[in-house]
This record gives structure tokens, C-alpha cells and sequence, in this order.
């Protein structure tokens, strides 16, 4: 398979919402190529027909009754909170107007 | 009053009134003061509330009131488990100073059965790493030999076992950081089976490998511990219902007739050849304890490494999309929108290690990828877990050293991310399966604890624990105890 370019990289970074610095790309570039390369090793491997697993212990979906139960305490929640107003977290504004 | 004391003896003695659960809590506080300075296990103390539960259990002593096995035992807990009103910060700056509105399932279990908590136990920043020197507070140095890693992510549980500043600690595995650690330093770590202990209130790494697993410093806390913490849990939609057990069932020391398999690609090269020598030495115990003992072989082993990388950091680049400076953690200054806030919020908080498996995580899961790299480890994943199940057709259970090595200094990887990695070459593929495993230590090379891992299929975790306890009744490595040498 192709190595990882700078633009790649970049491009990956953009999407996982984090920023680097140039020389951070190119220890970036250099560590995810290395890793790539030895995770390429699965190739060797025919796997046309094995299905894929997600879960090891196989359970059936997890339901329950919809009915109403204690939740967290408002103010115990936004304790944690960067920034909050009137009892909500508070964001630049978002949708321009 | 005697360090390395474990939750059994801690009982008998309380029960005796030979000591006051007030002296053992105090002694272990002085023992934290005093070493933790060089150690660093802990990133929060809880002495306030360990002293006051103390009084409690002793008050019930002396009003001839029964106490529970575990009852006013101090333990430690991983600083990526939830606990209400005390910080947990997972050693991350991401999270400095965030404190959970809520006790995790564990933290509640062992509350409930009276276990006193001191403190919260350093780790590898968002438990990604095998040596502890990714922790974004400070590094965990092994009590063994201060130069050296405890192992990791879970180093700071193991290494406040082991240093005596806890008889016990939960840490959790997701691909050998409770067991490898506990390698590391001489104790016995159990992953157990993927859903008989609840994650819920765990901060979740890998959700389809994450596992919550006890330190203990022999095989009987061992059984204790897995009592207290195991069990059908509502709040986690992985939990599996079932028929608990009492583990304690399993510490007879009749191993007669268990068949064990040695699986041959476990101690193939990358193996120290002295730490497959200790491996070998125990399996002759096993043999003298009337086990039969054959070679098995789990031929998708090889792979493990890979299947385990590319579906960790999937994992764990979907999980840490949640910290985005907004609901809780840490939010950068100077930003000019949100998307600038999750940006810079995501970029300062979070440490390399965990920035290069998000990065991995987000590039395996990017579209073109996914087929080539995600959904492959997951096709591979289903070979990995039926070499398990081939094997335990033939066998109770396996045997395989825990760690390449013994202890390696800090710094010795960490420039090279692929050589830290290779540390968990035997442990990874027992996530993978989802099976359980424990690491019991077996020997020792240059007064470094050398450990094996028992093996056991879905579930069987008392076969574990009776292979382990049998062997401990045989040999005295568990009772080993190291002299720490007091550093800067």
C-alpha cells in the first residue's frame, strides 16, 4: 500500500480536529508510515470469507423499559463545564445572523 | 506493623484484634509520605475519607459486629475509573481537575463492601502506553529499581501495590496494562473475561477491548477481589448476564489431572531466553502438581500486534471525539469559533502518545481506508479468537510468558513507538479474544520479577485462579517483597 504523505497527514489531522506544528507533521508522517507498515502484515492473510468481529462475547442487544429514573443533578453536571449561563454550557455563537 | 500485608491477612489481623483498621490505614498513609515522593503511584490522596471509613470498620470491630473479607482492606484505584467528588484526571491534562458527578459501578462495589479507598493511581495519559512515561503529571518509577519502568498504562496501580502503599488496586486492560505491569513488578494481575466486570463510569479507551482488572499481591486476594467486582451490571450494555460465582471455590491447591497447554508461538524469538527459561521452570511445577502438559499452537498469533493497533486507536480516535472543550475538560484560551475551541482545546490537552493513536484511528476509519485496515483486523480478529477456541478444546488452560522482558529503564523506548508496542506482544491477542488472562510472577533475574500468564477461556477465571493458587502454595516468588531504594 502507498505511504502517508505530508498532505495526508494534514488532511487526517483536519478531520481529528487537531493542529500541528510543520516539524510535528513530519514526526507524524514518520511514526503513522512505521506503524502502517507493520500493520500492512495483514495482507499476508486471505480473508475473503471470514466474517468481521466486533464484540468477542456475543450479546443480544442490551434493552430496557423506557421508564423514568433519577438523572444527574443539573448543577453537579455543569460543575465540570469551561464555561456555563444559566444553567447551560455556554459556546461561541454558532449560526451566523 | 508489617508492609506487604494482603486483604486476607489484613481480615484475619482485624478479626484477631491484633491491629486496628485505624493503625493499617495510618501505616499505609506513612508509607505513602515517605516513598511515594520517589515512587510516584498516586496523583490524588484520599487520606480525609480513608481515616474516617476506618473509624467505622473499627467501631463495628469493637461492637463484636462481623466485618465483610474485604472490609476496611486500603486499596487504590486507577485515575481512569470514576469516583464522585474526587478528581479523576485519566493523567491527562485533557482532564486536570475534573470530577466525576458519579461513581463508576467498581467504585460502588467496592464501597458497598467497605474497602478503603486512599487514592487514585498515576497511569499513561488515557491508559496508551506500556511504561508510564506518557502520563501527562509525572512518572511512575518501579519499586524494584527506581531506573525502571513499572510497566503500564495501569504502572501507578501496580506500583503502589507493589511499594506496599496498598494491598490491592484495579487498574484496566485493554492489551496487557493491568497484566504487564504486574510482571513488572511481582504481583498478580487478572484480565478477566470482555463483560463480567461492568465499565461503566470506566473513561473509555478501547470499549471492545477495555477491561477492568484487579492488582493483587497473591492468587487468594485474587479470588476476593474478583468476588467483590464481578457481576451482571444494567448500566453496561457489554456486561454479560450470568451466574456469579464465589471464587474462593477455586482455592483448593488439587490441580491434578488439568491439562495445560503450552501454545508454541508465545515464546518464539523477541522472547528473552532467560524469561522463557522462569516460564519453563514453573511449567515443571505444574507437571510435578499432576497437570498434563502439551504443546498447543494459535497460529494467527503473529498478527495480534497489528489487529490490535488498528482496532485500539479506531476505538479510541471515536471515543476521545468527546473531549472538545465544551462539556468538561480542558478548554484553550484565545479561541475565534467553536470549531477553534476543539482545535486548540483538543491540540494542548491531549499528550504525542495520545495525538498518534487518534491520528491512526481517524486515518484507518477515513473513507478508502476502511476496508483495507479496519474492517481486515476485524476479519482477523474472528482467526484470532477461534485459535482460542481450538485450543480450548484440547485444554483448561495455556501458559505464555506476560512480557517480553523484565522491567526496562525509562527512557530505553520511548523514541521508537513500535519497540514500546512490541511489549504487549503476549498479551494483546487475549484482548483480541476477549478470554481471560492473569500474570503471576515466577522467577526472578537480576532482582527483577519475571511473570507468567495463565490463560483461560470465556468465563473461566476460576480455573485461573485455581492453577494459580496451587502453584503459589509451591513457590515463594509471591511473597517476594522489594527494598526501595529512596531517590531524588
Amino acid at each position: 500500500m502507498m505511504g502517508v504523505s505530508r498532505k495526508d497527514v494534514q488532511y487526517v489531522a483536519e478531520l481529528a480536529r487537531l493542529e500541528f506544528k510543520s516539524e510535528e507533521i513530519d514526526r507524524f508522517t514518520h511514526d503513522l508510515n512505521n506503524v502502517l507498515d507493520y500493520v500492512n502484515k495483514l495482507d499476508e492473510l486471505d480473508t475473503e470469507n471470514i466474517e468481521p468481529l466486533a464484540n468477542p462475547v456475543h450479546i443480544e442487544n442490551a434493552l430496557r423499559e423506557d421508564e423514568l429514573e433519577e438523572s444527574l443533578d443539573r448543577e453537579e453536571v455543569l460543575m465540570n463545564a469551561p464555561d456555563k449561563l444559566h444553567g447551560y454550557f455556554k459556546v461561541p455563537r454558532i449560526i451566523e445572523g | 506493623m508489617e508492609n506487604f500485608l494482603t486483604a486476607h491477612k489484613i481480615h484475619d489481623l482485624l478479626v484477631k484484634k491484633q491491629v486496628t483498621d485505624k493503625e493499617l490505614v495510618d501505616s499505609c498513609i506513612e508509607r505513602i509520605e515517605k516513598y511515594d515522593g520517589t515512587i510516584g503511584a498516586y496523583l490524588n490522596k484520599n487520606y480525609e475519607e480513608a481515616r474516617k471509613a476506618a473509624d467505622k470498620v473499627d467501631e463495628k470491630i469493637s461492637k463484636g459486629e462481623e466485618i465483610g473479607c474485604i472490609e476496611g482492606v486500603p486499596f487504590a484505584l486507577k485515575d481512569n475509573i470514576c469516583t464522585k467528588g474526587i478528581p479523576t484526571t485519566c493523567a491527562s491534562k485533557m482532564l486536570e481537575g475534573f470530577v466525576p458527578p458519579y461513581d463508576a459501578s467498581v467504585t460502588e462495589k467496592l464501597y458497598k463492601a467497605r474497602a478503603v479507598l486512599i487514592g487514585k493511581t498515576n497511569m499513561d495519559e488515557f491508559a496508551m502506553g506500556s511504561s508510564n512515561e506518557n502520563s501527562a503529571f509525572k512518572k511512575v518509577k518501579n519499586p524494584w529499581d527506581i531506573d525502571r519502568v513499572p510497566g503500564g498504562s495501569s504502572g501507578g496501580s501496580a506500583a503502589a501495590v507493589a511499594s506496599g502503599e496498598a494491598a490491592f488496586a484495579l487498574g484496566t486492560d485493554t492489551g496487557g496494562s493491568v497484566r504487564q505491569p504486574a510482571s513488572l513488578c511481582g504481583l498478580a494481575g487478572l484480565k478477566p473475561t470482555y463483560g463480567l466486570v461492568s465499565r461503566y463510569g470506566l473513561i473509555a479507551f478501547a470499549s471492545s477491548l477495555d477491561q477492568i482488572s484487579p492488582f493483587t499481591r497473591d492468587v487468594h486476594d485474587m479470588a476476593l477481589i474478583l468476588n467483590a467486582i464481578a457481576g451482571y451490571d444494567a448500566k453496561d450494555s457489554t456486561s454479560y448476564n450470568r451466574q456469579t460465582m464465589d471464587y474462593r471455590k477455586a482455592l483448593t491447591g488439587d490441580i491434578r489431572g488439568m491439562k495445560i497447554g503450552i501454545p508454541v508461538e508465545y515464546f518464539k524469538e523477541g522472547i528473552d531466553e532467560k524469561v522463557k527459561k522462569s516460564v519453563f521452570e514453573a511449567i515443571d511445577i505444574f507437571k510435578s502438581l499432576g497437570t498434563e502438559v502439551f504443546e498447543v499452537s494459535l497460529p494467527h498469533t503473529e498478527y495480534s500486534l497489528a489487529v490490535y493497533y488498528i482496532l485500539s486507536s479506531a476505538e479510541a480516535s471515536s471515543n476521545l471525539a468527546r473531549y472538545d472543550g465544551i462539556k468538561y475538560g480542558y478548554r484553550a484560551k484565545d479561541y475565534t469559533d467553536a470549531i477553534d475551541i476543539y482545535t486548540k482545546s483538543r491540540s494542548k490537552g491531549f499528550g504525542d502518545e495520545v495525538k498518534r493513536r487518534i491520528m491512526l484511528g481517524t486515518y484507518v476509519l477515513s473513507a478508502g481506508y476502511y476496508d483495507a485496515y479496519y474492517k481486515k483486523a476485524m476479519k482477523v480478529r474472528s482467526l484470532i479468537k477461534q485459535d482460542f477456541e481450538d485450543a480450548f478444546k484440547k485444554c483448561d488452560i495455556l501458559i505464555s510468558p506476560t512480557s517480553p522482558t523484565t522491567a526496562f529503564k525509562i527512557g530505553e523506548k520511548t523514541q521508537n513507538p513500535l519497540s514500546m508496542y512490541m511489549s504487549d506482544i503476549c498479551t494483546v491477542p487475549i484482548n483480541i479474544a476477549g478470554v481471560c488472562g492473569m500474570s503471576l510472577p515466577c522467577g526472578f533475574l537480576n532482582n527483577l520479577p519475571v511473570g507468567m500468564q495463565l490463560i483461560g477461556n470465556y468465563f473461566d477465571e476460576y480455573k485461573l485462579i485455581k492453577a494459580g493458587y496451587a502453584f503459589q502454595k509451591n513457590t515463594n516468588y509471591h511473597k517476594m517483597t522489594p527494598e526501595i531504594r529512596e531517590g531524588e
